[in-house]
């Protein structure tokens, strides 16, 4: 039996790719815009200015704070919930690519997604 | 300006941003930058923040769709991508230490230079019949991609050329907040031989992880804020959106030059305003 993906195989899992994707940035864009129009409401009519550039305020920018001020209702924290689901989405891809790797039995490869994998978990938790 | 005024005319020139930026090919992400910098004051660090995240939105948009067509070469990006990572990493980390007026001349440089190389008349390789490279057989990376005629093999060579490249790509990515197309293809096709199609569309498939990798330092310094990255990337992405949907994959020359051209000329008023200062 040998372990090469067939072009049946490779077709599935080009559809699997392409639909975690665009799922990904759908509701990334989805919770972007709930989380805009909720903002909007409350603060439309105050100021913008982003002349002078001085962090963020903390809480938003950790991985944790992110998610429970998502959680919280905040206009604010429910855009970065989006934001947060949409830099997920290209990490998700790297992981089921690792997946499709290990059913492959291409264990080169599986190497080299979880390297990459590892890196961006990282990165993103700090 | 109120913040709701302010937010509907951000989305409305990235809406603009997004939709030239896939019909020329060139990618919306592209001039993000310097539209909220030269147009409307931000702060470059607020700026890369929102063109950095609205990358990852368009670029996995369009994987999606060429990956869907055969198109991606799942084994060259996820190798490649281990080049462009620890690249972004350390771009990201450089933002910081890097003055806001150098930061400003490298991204107009670049902009520069990447508008011309996607400009630049390309040769196809025919790798089909080309002996094996060693070190890509090695790895598995030759693969075949659909044509009009069937499917159409290809060879690929030169891999640790391609990934000192995809390195440096990484790099310009962390530091500008940019997907750093132009060079990734530039690898492709040019160092490893990939046909345009697969360049283009493997890029795609890279840019948004490559993005992801900078986008934890991104969140944590806070050159995300939530109330200038939302209207940006929403409407980058319809934007981008309704470009692929009118004209998927096929920008005509004249178009790409007249968009090249627009962004040269973007690109020299960075680097003006990067050396002089003020507007």
């Amino acid at each position: 039996m040998t372990h090469r993906p067939t072009p049946e195989q490779d077709v599935r899992v080009q559809h699997a790719v392409g639909t975690l994707l665009r799922a990904g940035v759908l509701l990334a864009a989805l919770v972007v815009l709930a989380g805009g129009v909720l903002f909007l409401l409350r603060h439309g009519g105050g100021a913008s200015d982003y002349r002078v550039f001085h962090g963020e305020p903390m809480g938003l920018e950790a991985f944790g704070g992110i998610v429970r001020d998502g959680v919280s209702g905040s206009g604010r924290g429910i855009v970065q919930l989006g934001l947060l689901i949409l830099v997920a989405t290209p990490v998700a891809r790297v992981a089921f690519t690792a997946v499709v790797f290990a059913l492959e039995r291409d264990r080169t490869y599986v190497l080299v997604a979880l390297l990459v994998l590892s890196l961006l978990l990282k990165s993103l938790a700090g | 300006m109120n913040t709701l005024a302010f937010s509907a005319t951000i989305a409305a020139a990235a809406f603009c941003a997004g939709f030239l930026g896939s019909l020329t090919g060139l990618g919306g992400g592209f001039i993000i930058t310097p539209v909220l910098t030269l147009l409307f004051g931000a702060d470059i660090h607020y700026a890369i923040g929102a063109s950095l995240i609205s990358i990852i939105a368009t670029s996995s948009g369009a994987a999606a769709a060429y990956v869907r067509e055969g198109f991606t070469n799942l084994r060259v990006g996820m190798l490649l991508e281990v080049a462009t990572v620890p690249g972004a990493l350390v771009g990201a980390s450089l933002v910081a230490v890097l003055p806001t007026r150098l930061l400003t001349v490298a991204f107009g440089l670049v902009l520069l230079v990447s508008a011309w190389l996607t400009t630049r008349p390309r040769a196809e390789h025919l790798t089909a019949d080309a002996p094996a490279d060693a070190l890509a057989s090695r790895l598995r990376l030759d693969s075949e991609y659909p044509t009009a005629a069937g499917p159409q093999r290809y060879r690929v060579r030169r891999v640790p050329g391609g990934f000192a490249l995809m390195w440096v790509a990484g790099v310009l990515s962390g530091l500008l907040g940019i997907g750093s197309g132009a060079v990734k293809v530039l690898a492709m096709d040019q160092v490893m031989y990939l046909p345009f199609k697969v360049s283009t569309a493997t890029s795609n498939f890279m840019i948004g992880v490559t993005a992801a990798a900078s986008a934890g330092i991104y969140l944590r310094r806070g050159y995300v804020d939530p109330g200038l990255t939302m209207p940006v990337v929403l409407g980058v992405l319809a934007g981008s959106m309704l470009g692929a949907r009118l004209l998927f994959g096929t920008p005509t020359r004249r178009l790409r030059m007249l968009f090249a051209a627009a962004v040269a000329v973007i690109a020299l008023q960075m680097i003006y305003h990067g050396v002089f200062g003020g507007r």
